[in-house]
């Protein structure tokens, strides 16, 4: 089987300083992929270049097995939906509007929406339990429900790989779970591709079939959350001491980074002044 | 891959036949007002071909008052349109081209037309439209490309190429020492009275295409509401879009402009209203900005041939009337 997203000898410099230095690696068909490094390590510009933002200079990305210049802007929504880090609305927009957006890719200029497509609509928001918001205005709604409005408009455009920017960021624990749950839910009830970045460890060694763990434009780490979050690999790409332990749930990894008061009793971490 | 028939068109049907009805109504009394007073039935025994008992009257009202409604309700279209456009790409409610300076700058540009002495078309209205777009790109290049987002920045660097606009048309103003120096100062205000259908004509030829073609990335708009990113996931070229509706708003603008001077605030009333009612859809905004913009700028017309007991006072101060106080409330209320 194809993979979702393959990345061969990618290069990305801005100016003379590179973000992303000869990275290849393959997402596969159906995979919950999350990106994980610190600030700078060149997830965003990634993030970018795969949803077709920014032109990779180096090397090549291919999505479906086409070659990502092969496509145009248009032909790439229709397989790919994207979500940005999340941004306030200043027009009021009505939640059914925003969703029905999603549409765009597969309707002519003016985007006249069939009684199919407002069908499809429903049903996004159905799927991402905002239906009872719809006739809402966008800056009306919480956090929480935005992002869920937003994921519900890139359901709609009906793609085969989502793309995500930290999703969970400016969330409280409930909704960061919701999110994330729906993510999962997507990729098993409608075998979409999700790539998502996260700085939240814990939510990506509970949910990532595969984890990418950049540092300074390269690969530190890919591979299933169990190989990845091994603690002196964490400690090299954050720079910080922390503890890898088993979740008291059972069947996936804790991190807990750990305080400087702790650091000379935390069993597997280097000594507090190296 | 679309079933059934597109739901909005219904809808903007259902917007656009009222609209065109009061549309219509407004002209239909600008034809009845004059400085004899109000006569409802003479324009339409008139369109019944049955006015030849007093041809001065008939040549009044089709070749005086119809022109002149026609060209307000051209300027109004035109200038609701430019302010909504100016909103949506900017993202700001308050934008507009005659707060931004994008008017100053075309009517810098059409007085130095008159000026040289050239003719009103096609030489006034290119140098008008170079003033335009010469103003476009001094502003972008003070707001800068990032901050043409957001918000306040952009809104002042306006007020102030508009106020350096105001100064340079004075200066042309004060060197200005014949006959042409009422002409200009009268225009500028936005005055309408020397209408006739040959301008008409050419200003339709002129706004009509850009109407069209703005209407056909009307969506685009909505979508560009989301954000640049969210806007090219969803397959738009931002940058292509973004400097279309640009071009295109500039030029109808500064052609507006070079037939009837500076008339403000329409662009921000208009589109406010209709935001206000019918949500932040531009497939509905457009047509409604276009037929209720053009049926304001018709009344706001009258009111400014019929308020003054002598003669009669230019649009422009109509429209800022109305217009300037409505601004600081909108101002306020996004302050918040």
């Amino acid at each position: 089987m194809k993979p979702a997203v393959e990345v061969r000898k990618l290069a990305y410099r801005y100016g003379r300083s590179p973000v992303l230095q000869d990275l290849s690696f393959a997402i596969g068909s159906g995979a919950f992929f999350i990106i994980l490094g610190p600030n700078g390590s060149g997830k965003t510009t990634l993030m970018k270049i795969l949803a077709g933002h920014l032109r990779p200079q180096r090397g090549n990305v291919f999505i479906l097995g086409k070659n990502i210049r092969g496509y145009s802007r248009r032909q790439l929504a229709c397989r790919m939906a994207y979500l940005p880090q999340l941004t306030r609305l200043d027009f009021p927009m009505s939640v059914r509007d925003l969703v029905l957006m999603g549409r765009s890719p597969h309707l002519g200029m003016l985007g006249l929406e069939t009684e199919e497509d407002h069908r499809l609509a429903e049903n996004a928001m159905r799927y991402t339990n905002v239906l009872p918001l719809a006739d809402r205005r966008m800056d009306q709604l919480s956090g929480g429900e935005q992002q869920r409005v937003l994921i519900a408009r890139a359901i709609c455009q009906q793609p085969q790989i989502v793309l995500l920017d930290e999703p969970t960021a400016a969330l409280d624990l409930a909704h960061q779970v919701a999110v994330m749950d729906l993510m999962e839910r997507l990729k098993q009830e409608k075998n979409i591709t999700v790539v998502m970045i996260s700085h939240d460890v814990n939510l990506a060694a509970m949910y990532a079939d595969r984890l990418l763990l950049l540092k300074d434009g390269g690969i530190l780490g890919i591979g299933p959350p169990c190989e990845v979050l091994h603690h002196q690999r964490l400690e090299k790409a954050y720079g910080c001491p922390v503890l890898v332990t088993e979740s008291p749930l059972g069947g996936y990894l804790r991190i807990t980074p750990v305080p400087r008061r702790f650091r000379k009793q935390a069993p597997g971490a280097p000594p507090a002044d190296p | 891959m679309s079933l059934g028939r597109p739901v909005i068109v219904r809808r903007m049907l259902l917007l656009s036949i009222p609209l065109l009805v009061v549309l219509l109504a407004a002209v239909y009394l600008g034809m009845s007002i004059g400085s004899t007073g109000v006569d409802l039935r003479a324009v339409a025994r008139s369109l019944a071909g049955g006015l030849s008992d007093d041809p001065t009257l008939g040549t009044i009202i089709w070749q005086i008052r119809f022109p002149r409604a026609l060209l307000a309700a051209l300027i109004g279209a035109t200038l609701s349109l430019g302010g909504l456009v100016f909103q949506a790409i900017l993202r700001n409610p308050l934008a507009e081209p005659y707060i931004l300076g994008i008017s100053g700058g075309a009517a810098i540009g059409a007085i130095s037309g008159i000026l040289l002495g050239l003719s009103r078309f096609p030489g006034v209205s290119l140098t008008s439209f170079a003033g335009s777009m010469a103003t476009l790109l001094v502003l972008m290049l003070i707001a800068g490309t990032r901050s043409m987002v957001q918000n306040n920045r952009l809104l002042l660097s306006g007020v102030m190429v508009n106020a350096f606009c105001g100064a340079v048309i004075m200066f042309l103003i004060s060197i200005t020492q014949d006959s042409r120096l009422h002409n200009i100062i009268f225009w500028m205000m936005g005055d309408l009275s020397l209408a006739d259908m040959h301008q008409v004509t050419i200003l339709g030829i002129t706004v009509l295409p850009c109407f069209l073609f703005i209407f056909y990335l009307a969506h685009a708009m909505n979508v560009l509401l989301l954000g640049q990113e969210m806007a090219q996931s969803m397959g738009f070229d931002v940058r292509i879009i973004v400097s279309l509706l640009l071009v295109v708003t500039s030029l109808m603008v500064s052609a507006t402009v070079s037939h009837c001077g500076l008339v403000g605030f329409v662009g921000l009333v208009i589109p406010h209203l209709f935001r206000l009612l019918l949500g932040a859809d531009h497939r509905l905004l457009v047509p409604a900005c276009l037929l209720g913009g053009g049926a304001y700028m018709v009344l706001c017309d009258i009111l400014a041939r019929t308020l003054p007991s002598h003669g009669e006072m230019p649009a422009g101060v109509v429209t800022a009337l109305i217009g300037a106080p409505l601004f600081i409330y909108l101002l306020k209320r996004t302050e918040r």
